[in-house]
Order: structure tokens, then C-alpha cells, then sequence
């Protein structure tokens, strides 16, 4: 296990190294655009090059890199273009309205799929299934940014119960919040289901079930204390990695409410090419997707005895 | 003597057996609903310059409402957009760009990812390691977040689209390849084939690949599927494809501002993404079940 945990958290130190490199390399390989990018299009060559002096990019690319890198884990992201501040004082507060939200999400999310998944995997190819199912892979093609449409002509325009817009100008507000979070969960609820749905009928078809069914204990208990136990492992990763697909989901559904979160964030230093801030945001999305999907290994191997006593 | 000849079945070519067996999914409801989405928007494409009632970029009437008659001009089945132009004819000739592009782009990654899988899961060790390490890689960014990296890097234009989606979409395609071969190369077929002396790609391409057809074409209906959306959503966010032509993530994006006055404007797009992304969502779920009947 330990020897296990070594491995994997070195797999993603590895990871984040390499990520870190190409970013490096897309963004900062032309020292030239980064002047422009950095100084404007009507700068001068003469203060591009005092920039480029002044600032260091005129060593050699790897002493770049490294240096770089060494501010990088000391939390010193440099400064944002286009804020013109530190790109740290931005992207902590944005990154925690965005866990808000994330955090909204995932406890509806998680109930609701695993209900709807056990309910649809108990009995294959019943009715219920059937519904459940259909019904789960229309929910995931629509788009966030139709559902976002959608939703809000219903309960915007013609309902006029909800805000159209979520920039939370006057502080934390619930109801504000409410439009994201169903768009989001109406297009990732689908997938978790049916991964819960698959484990779900999998473990049915067990012997230890028949086995169980066959001896005469209720149905419920054969349901609640044999099958529930070893049809929530899988869900359970496939949870995690959700968090992954709920990174770029955050992106559509922050730019449409105008939420002032992590995703509308990245998306604005993509379009005004803020590099800094665009390789802190890249750098801490891919840490978040590699720690999680981490997480989900290391979760997996503990949750499922076959593995955790060999 | 003629008699036993005549008692043989006729055999059939293998092009014949391949079409019996996609004809299966009409046993599937499922499956036969989803195709018929494909083929509805599959004929709007092909036929939007003789059905649709205006030309797509032509500025007639602004803000005219769904079903509105206008006097000299005709009516406007699902209304007009700030410019004046006929949503219901920018929706059919936007259906073109989504069906040449999506499909394309993921032809691309297929093309990338499969000979990736093939080597990976044939060869195994080092070539295995070092292809899954970069797979790895590339699948630990959010799909999103790559996307919008690539494209505001070397700019917003159809081909670098394509170059976009092969990039991002190419590892996953790797992994599932690389899954079936493991569980292919040990087949008799292909000890029979390494007896004979056939080179290594022609043992993958001839006698693995087409064994693993079948998961991988459930797999492609289900991304292009993913793709549709990603064109969808980078036309959404301003990074698709460039104006004035239609294309329904761009027509979303252009009239959002205005979805609280008059909402026709965005939902109809969004119907038609939605409903395409479900056509292929469908005859996946519809070639799964009928391919794990047998």
C-alpha cells in the first residue's frame, strides 16, 4: 500500500512537471511575443528590450524555465497583465467562489445520481431502467450552454422566479446561485448514473446475491447490506474524475451568469492573452484534475478489499 | 453433383455482411430514433440551399417573432435575429459546418489515436510506457481548459479546430485501442498470423483492428457526439468559427445578450445542437444494446 502511494504521488509530481514544461514552451518559447503580449502592441523595440533585459528573458531557455518553476512553487505567479496586480490576489478568492459552486453541484450531484443509478441497476431492463436511462443520456446532450438557455427562458423570461445573472455584486447570494448549479448538474448527473447503473446491475447478477435472495432475506436488507456495499466502489471513482469534466463545465456556465469564478477567469486571461495568468490558471486546474483523479486511485484501492488485503 | 453445388449458400462479400449487420439496429427503438435525428439534419445539410425560405446571411426584417407574416418578404417560422437575418435558414445552412467538422475532427483523432493504441497494445514495454505517459498527460488537463489554450494560442479558425480536437481527443481513443488489443493479441488468429510470418502492422492493422470495430464505432458515435458540443461550446465563447456564416454555437453566442427579450432568438440554435448530440447519444445506447445481444 505504502510502496503504492509512493508511486502514485510520483506519477503526478511527473505529471504536473511536464504539464508545467509545455505550457512553458506554448506561451513563453517567443520571448518576443511575450514583450508584446506584456508591453502592448505600440511599444517600442527599444523598450521591449529593456523589458526583456530588465526581466531576465534573455538567458538561456532552460535557466528560464527552472527559474520560473522555482517561483512557481513558492506560490509567486508574477503579475497579471491585464489586472495589473498579482496574479495570486485574483485567482485564490475566484478559485473559492468557484469551489462554491463545485461544492453546490457535487452534493446534489452525488444523491441523485447514485439514487437514480441503484434504482435503475436493481432491475435491468425494467421500466424503470428504461426511463432512468433514455432519460439520463438526454440530460447529457444538451450542452451547458443550451441548458443554460433553456433554463433560464423557462425561469427567467416567462417564470420571472430566478436572476438572470449570478455576479453576486451585493455578496453571497443562495438564489443567484441556484441557475448554475441545475445547469450544471442536469449535464453531469447523466454520466454518474449510468456508471452507478452499470456497477449497479453487474453486482446483481452475482452469485452472492441470488445466494442471498435465494435463503429468503428480504429483498431491502439483500439490497441495503450485500449489494449497496460493493456497487458504490466504482461510483466512486467515476465521482472524483467528475470533478475533471466540472472544471470545463464551470467555464460555459460562469461566462453565461457572469459568475465571478475560477473558469470566467481563465477564459478572460485566454482572450486578452494574459500568459501569467493563464499558466496559473492552467497550472492549478491540472493540479486539481491530477490531485482528484489521485485521489479516485488511491480511494479505489483502499474502498475495495479485493485489492486493499492482496 | 449439381445438386450438392446448388445446395451451398451463396457466399456472401464481406461489404454485404458488414451492412446486415449495421441493419441490425433497427431492432433497436432506441438506435432507429437517433438515426433518424442524424438523417433529418443530415438532409437539412445537404439540402439547405433548395429548403431553407431566405439566404442565411441576407439582413430582411429585425426582430420579427416566431411565425411572423411580413408583407412582401414572406413569413419567418422561427423569427429573425437583431440583423434581420431568418434564423430558421441561418439554423439549416449552420448544420453544414457542424457536419463537416465534427465528423472530420474526429476522423483526425481517430487516425492519430489508433495506430497510438495499436503499437501501445501490441508491442507493449517501453513503446507502451512512454505513448501512455503522454496520454496520461494530455488527459489530466480539463478538456475545456486545453481547448481554450490551444485555440486563443494559435487563433480561432476551422482547421485549428480540427488540430484542437485531434490533440485533446487522440489519448482517449489511445487508451480504449490500447485496452482492446491487450485483450485481442492473444488470440489464435494472431499467433497464426505471427506462424506466418506477417509483419507486426500488418498483423494490427489487418487481423487486430478489425476485430476491435466493434466497441470503437459505439465509441465514435458517442464523440462526435462530444465534438458537436466542443464546436458548440468554442462558438459560444467567441473562439469558433469566424462570422458572418452560420454556426449554431456563434448564434448563440451573438444573441445571448438579448435571450431576456426576445429568447426565440438563442433557444431555436440550442434545440438544434441538442438535438443532433442526441441523435448520435441514441444510436450509440442503440449499437450497444444490440451489439451485446449477440
Amino acid at each position: 500500500m505504502l510502496i503504492f502511494l509512493v508511486r502514485r504521488l510520483g506519477t503526478m509530481v511527473l505529471t504536473m512537471l511536464v504539464v508545467s514544461l509545455l505550457l512553458f514552451l506554448l506561451l513563453e518559447i517567443n520571448v518576443a511575443s511575450v514583450a508584446i503580449k506584456v508591453l502592448g502592441p505600440y511599444s517600442s523595440d527599444e523598450q521591449r528590450q529593456l523589458w526583456l533585459e530588465a526581466n531576465g528573458y534573455l538567458e538561456p531557455f532552460y535557466v528560464r524555465y527552472f527559474t520560473w518553476l522555482g517561483n512557481f512553487i513558492v506560490g509567486d505567479f508574477g503579475s497579471s497583465i491585464r489586472f495589473k496586480v498579482p496574479v495570486g490576489d485574483i485567482l485564490w478568492p475566484r478559485l473559492g467562489s468557484t469551489g462554491i459552486l463545485g461544492l453546490a453541484t457535487m452534493m446534489v450531484v452525488v444523491p441523485l445520481s447514485l439514487g437514480l443509478g441503484v434504482l435503475a441497476g436493481m432491475k435491468e431492463g425494467s421500466k424503470l431502467d428504461r426511463t432512468i436511462s433514455v432519460g439520463s443520456i438526454v440530460t447529457t446532450s444538451v450542452p451547458e450552454f443550451a441548458s443554460a438557455v433553456l433554463l433560464s427562458a423557462v425561469f427567467v423570461f416567462y417564470l420571472d422566479l430566478l436572476p438572470g445573472t449570478s455576479s453576486m455584486t451585493d455578496g453571497f447570494s443562495l438564489v443567484q446561485l441556484s441557475l448554475p448549479v441545475m445547469v450544471l448538474v442536469l449535464y453531469d448527473f447523466g454520466y454518474v448514473t449510468r456508471m452507478t447503473r452499470a456497477s449497479m446491475s453487474e453486482v446483481m447478477m452475482t452469485h452472492y446475491i441470488r445466494t442471498a435472495v435465494l435463503k429468503g432475506l428480504p429483498y431491502k436488507t439483500v439490497i441495503m447490506r450485500h449489494a449497496l456495499r460493493n456497487a458504490l466502489i466504482a461510483p466512486f471513482t467515476v465521482i472524483m474524475l467528475q470533478i475533471n469534466w466540472l472544471l470545463s463545465g464551470v467555464i460555459v456556465v460562469e461566462f453565461f451568469f457572469a459568475y465571478k469564478g475560477f473558469g470566467a477567469l481563465l477564459l478572460e486571461a485566454s482572450l486578452n492573452q494574459d500568459i501569467f495568468l493563464i499558466e496559473a490558471c492552467a497550472m492549478v486546474a491540472v493540479f486539481v484534475a491530477v490531485a482528484t483523479q489521485t485521489l479516485a486511485d488511491v480511494g479505489y484501492t483502499y474502498l475495495n478489499p479485493r485489492i486493499r488485503f492482496a | 453433383m449439381t445438386d450438392a453445388v446448388a445446395g451451398l449458400p451463396p457466399r456472401e462479400s464481406k461489404v454485404i455482411k458488414y451492412l446486415k449487420g449495421m441493419a441490425l439496429i433497427r431492432e433497436s427503438v432506441v438506435g432507429m430514433i437517433g438515426l433518424g435525428l442524424i438523417v433529418f439534419w443530415v438532409v437539412m445539410a445537404l439540402l439547405a440551399d433548395l429548403l431553407a425560405p431566405f439566404p442565411p446571411n441576407a439582413t430582411l426584417y429585425p426582430l420579427a417573432m416566431p411565425g411572423q407574416f411580413v408583407e412582401g418578404m414572406g413569413t419567418f417560422w422561427l423569427g429573425t435575429d437583431h440583423l434581420g437575418r431568418d434564423i430558421l435558414s441561418r439554423i439549416m445552412h449552420g448544420s453544414r459546418a457542424v457536419l463537416i467538422f465534427a465528423p472530420l475532427a474526429t476522423f483526425c483523432a481517430y487516425v492519430v489515436g489508433i495506430p497510438m493504441g495499436l503499437a501501445a497494445g501490441y508491442r507493449r514495454g517501453m513503446t507502451d510506457a512512454v505513448l501512455s505517459f503522454v496520454a496520461n498527460v494530455i488527459l489530466s488537463f480539463p478538456v475545456l481548459v486545453l481547448y481554450i489554450i490551444i485555440i486563443a494560442t494559435i487563433g480561432a479558425s476551422a482547421v485549428n479546430i480540427v488540430i484542437a480536437v485531434t490533440f485533446a481527443s487522440a489519448p482517449g481513443i489511445f487508451r480504449i485501442v490500447r485496452g482492446l488489443v491487450l485483450d485481442l493479441r492473444s488470440r489464435e488468429y494472431v499467433f497464426a498470423a505471427e506462424t506466418r510470418g506477417e509483419s507486426p502492422w500488418r498483423i494490427m492493422l489487418v487481423e487486430i483492428l478489425p476485430n476491435a470495430r466493434g466497441p470503437l464505432i459505439v465509441d465514435a458515435c458517442l464523440r462526435v457526439g462530444y465534438v458537436i458540443i466542443t464546436i458548440g461550446v468554442l462558438g459560444f465563447l467567441g473562439l469558433g468559427l469566424p462570422p458572418p456564416d452560420p454556426d449554431w454555437g456563434g448564434m448563440i453566442n451573438e444573441t445571448r445578450q438579448m435571450a431576456m427579450s426576445f429568447p426565440h432568438m438563442t433557444i431555436f440554435p440550442c434545440i438544434a445542437i441538442s438535438s443532433l448530440v442526441l441523435g448520435f447519444n441514441l444510436l450509440a445506447d442503440g449499437l450497444r444494446e444490440v451489439s451485446l445481444r449477440d
